[in-house]
């Protein structure tokens, strides 16, 4: 088992014509992913990395019948195409852009609220389940299939993750990146449900960083509902206050959001903590021995 | 990014917001001359800085006369003001905005944001003007009214109705505050605002509400299709290396210690910085060269880092999936050849084309301490800093 996705999921790309996405998809491609079409408007009765490429996600979903939509369109069309996918009633949505205004991901995010659509991302690395499909930008070679799901706020973090737990010899089930937007998708909580109730998941990475709430919730909601270990890391114990850390998300306003408030929700809720990122996968190999 | 008051002013005018009449200045005969203009016999001169607290910190004076305009005017101009806001330095002032005096009967705070948590915007009213409202907040905050605007449904008025009732607003200033409100929120959106703060809004001897204070800031993500507003940057208000990294893409925010960082990816940049701290080291610096960094953005980057003069020590620490460390050191050595680097530089590469990365570096016969993993990195790099700063 995994979580959201596997070998069987059928997956489209919006944005597949462009140079993101032609490199990305191709890669997918190479990892055994099924990439089934993609999506550009105008482009549409062609054939592109061997795939049909349509002008609608409503006529790719009805020619292909694709569960899951990945999005390399650029920041000032993504929305729209988000929107698309959730009318053409994808199941789940990856959204790779970074940059989306944050005005047009309220309304993204009403739109998904009342539908039966999930979104992962936007401004993420994607999701992948190892040996079955990548749907995303992660380097694939350092996975390996296992035992840890892996929940993070940070692409380049969630390799740090997954390459200590393959060193560790533990694996990863499935690895999602829920990006670094202050507004998103699914968020930690979401996650952790699924992983509480995947059989291979073993333990429970979590990868947080400075502002908002989003791992306050996670320490509550491991207190009451989750039984697998969990190991919280969160980025940013030395960033100043006021100021943006690279993603849109990451800022410290006034005392909310920092990481001793974090780190103090994790202990409190009795989850394991580590200081330092280069402990994640040893902290981990330890509490599951 | 921010704007200044007397620019969000002018969108409050060209909204319907009540403002009191008031002109720009950028000299001390100038503040005279729109004083003069604006008439009447009492002015407020405002430092036009990016950063709250103005007030208290002496950028908010009142003059009685026109040479009293002019008077703090010359003292405010080429002067830096330092608020609780701002660091040390502070922040230069250019411009100053003159307005005209008025009576405050009542002062009330109101802002719109950007609300992460409810994802939709959220308004903040509260009766206690003028002061810190975060203070507020934390004393007394039964004194603070929210409401969360349903993006579906838009503003509600029944929902304004009760937040008038809250603030004690007769049936008139009811009608205002109203109108107001639904102003500014019209006002966010057409500007892509992630916040819109009027501190204070207050009702003067006319029995009318006016914003005294305006703050907008514009939600970075949206300036592509905001271009007029994003003409109104003010490039004097940032710090300069900050402001030259974004111009080439990268991300790069300044710290008060001595070891700089060079890394992929924000996350990573600060678990890099963490790391440095935990092995009793300063981070000089926040820097994300991307995910997809190229020799010419490595080498930008480096001249960055070495523009702040408390550096003593670099740790480059790069993750290699889609970018190549092979790459990444080909940039490192020619920066550090064109750059004639003096101080210790530790690098850590992982990932995809390690090994030939690695090679490379110990080929170019350059002095670059090689690390296997962040915590050897880190390790070695507080060390190194500590030694260059011993011999030198």
């Amino acid at each position: 088992m995994s979580i959201l996705v596997d070998s069987n999921s059928k997956i489209i790309c919006q944005g597949i014509t462009g140079k993101q996405g032609t490199f990305h998809a191709n890669q997918c491609i190479q990892y055994g992913t099924k990439i089934v079409g993609g999506v550009t408007p105008g482009k549409g009765k062609q054939e592109h990395l061997g795939v049909p490429v349509f002008d609608t996600v409503r006529e790719a979903k009805r020619e292909t019948d694709a569960d899951v939509s990945v999005i390399f369109v650029p920041a000032p069309y993504a929305a729209e195409a988000i929107v698309a996918a959730v009318d053409a009633k994808i199941e789940l949505i990856v959204c790779i852009t970074e940059g989306i205004p944050v005005q047009d991901m309220i309304n993204v995010k009403s739109k998904i609220k009342n539908s039966n659509s999930k979104l992962i991302g936007p401004n993420c690395p994607g999701i992948i389940t190892p040996g079955q499909t990548k749907i995303g930008i992660m380097p694939a070679f350092i996975h390996q299939q296992g035992s840890i799901g892996i929940i993070s706020r940070s692409g380049t973090l969630t390799y740090e993750a997954v390459y200590q737990t393959s060193n560790n010899g533990l694996g990863q089930s499935t690895c999602v990146g829920i990006g670094g937007d202050p507004i998103k998708g699914l968020n930690f909580i979401d996650c952790l449900e699924l992983f509480e109730s995947d059989d291979q998941t073993q333990g429970i990475i979590l990868v947080g960083e400075i502002g908002g709430s989003d791992e306050e919730k996670a320490a509550e909601f491991i207190k009451g509902n989750i039984t697998k270990p969990v190991v919280a890391y969160i980025a940013g114990i030395s960033a100043p206050s006021g100021k943006r850390m690279g993603h849109a998300g990451a800022i410290v306003s006034g005392k909310e959001g920092t990481a001793e408030g974090k780190y103090e929700a994790f202990r409190k809720a009795g989850v394991t903590t580590v200081e330092s990122p280069a402990l994640i996968g040893e902290t981990m190999r330890k509490l599951i021995a | 990014m921010n704007l200044h008051e007397y620019q969000s002013k002018e969108l409050f005018l060209d909204a319907g917001i009540p403002i009191l009449k008031g002109m720009v200045a950028d000299s001390p005969e100038q503040a005279r001359k729109v004083a003069k203009q604006l008439q009447g016999d009492q002015w407020v001169v405002k430092a036009q800085v990016h950063a709250g607290g103005r007030g208290k910190a002496g950028g908010v004076k009142l003059a009685n006369s026109l040479d009293d305009v002019e008077l703090i005017a010359s003292k405010m101009l080429g002067s830096r003001l330092i608020t609780k806001q701002t660091d040390q330095m502070g922040l230069p002032i250019n411009l100053v905005y003159v307005e005209s005096g008025t009576q405050i009967k009542l002062e009330f705070y109101l802002s719109l944001v950007i609300d992460r948590t409810k994802e939709s915007w959220t308004f903040i009213v509260s009766s206690e003007g003028g002061v810190d409202i975060e203070m507020v907040a934390e004393k007394t905050p039964e004194k603070i009214i929210k409401y969360t605007v349903d993006p579906i449904i838009g503003i509600d008025s029944n929902q304004l109705s009760f937040m008038a009732e809250k603030l004690n607003l007769d049936v008139n200033l009811k009608e205002q505050f109203i109108a107001i409100i639904k102003k500014i929120f019209v006002l966010a959106r057409d500007t892509d605002a992630s916040q819109v703060e009027i501190n204070p809004l207050i009702v003067d001897q006319n029995h009318t509400f006016v914003a005294l204070d305006a703050k907008i800031v514009i939600e970075d993500n949206s300036l592509f299709r905001q271009s007029a507003l994003a003409l109104l940057k003010d490039s004097s208000q940032e710090n300069d290396i900050e402001l030259r990294a974004s111009e080439n893409g990268l991300s790069y925010v300044s710290l008060s210690g001595d070891i700089a960082c060079m890394v992929n990816g924000a996350g990573l940049a600060m678990a890099t910085m963490d790391l440095i701290k935990i092995h009793g080291g300063e981070p000089a610096n926040f820097l994300d060269v991307g995910g997809d960094a190229t020799t010419a953005r490595v080498t930008v980057a480096f001249e960055l880092i070495l523009e702040n003069r408390n550096v003593r020590a670099i740790l480059v620490n790069i993750f290699g999936g889609i970018v190549r460390c092979d790459v990444i050191a080909e940039g490192i050595i020619d920066a550090v050849k064109t750059t004639d680097l003096s101080i210790p530089i530790v690098v850590r590469l992982e990932g995809t084309n390690v090994q030939s990365g690695k090679a490379k570096l110990m080929e170019s016969g350059l002095d670059i301490i090689s690390a296997d993993d962040l915590s050897d990195a880190a390790e070695k790099v507080v060390k190194s800093a500590t030694n260059y700063k011993e011999s030198s």
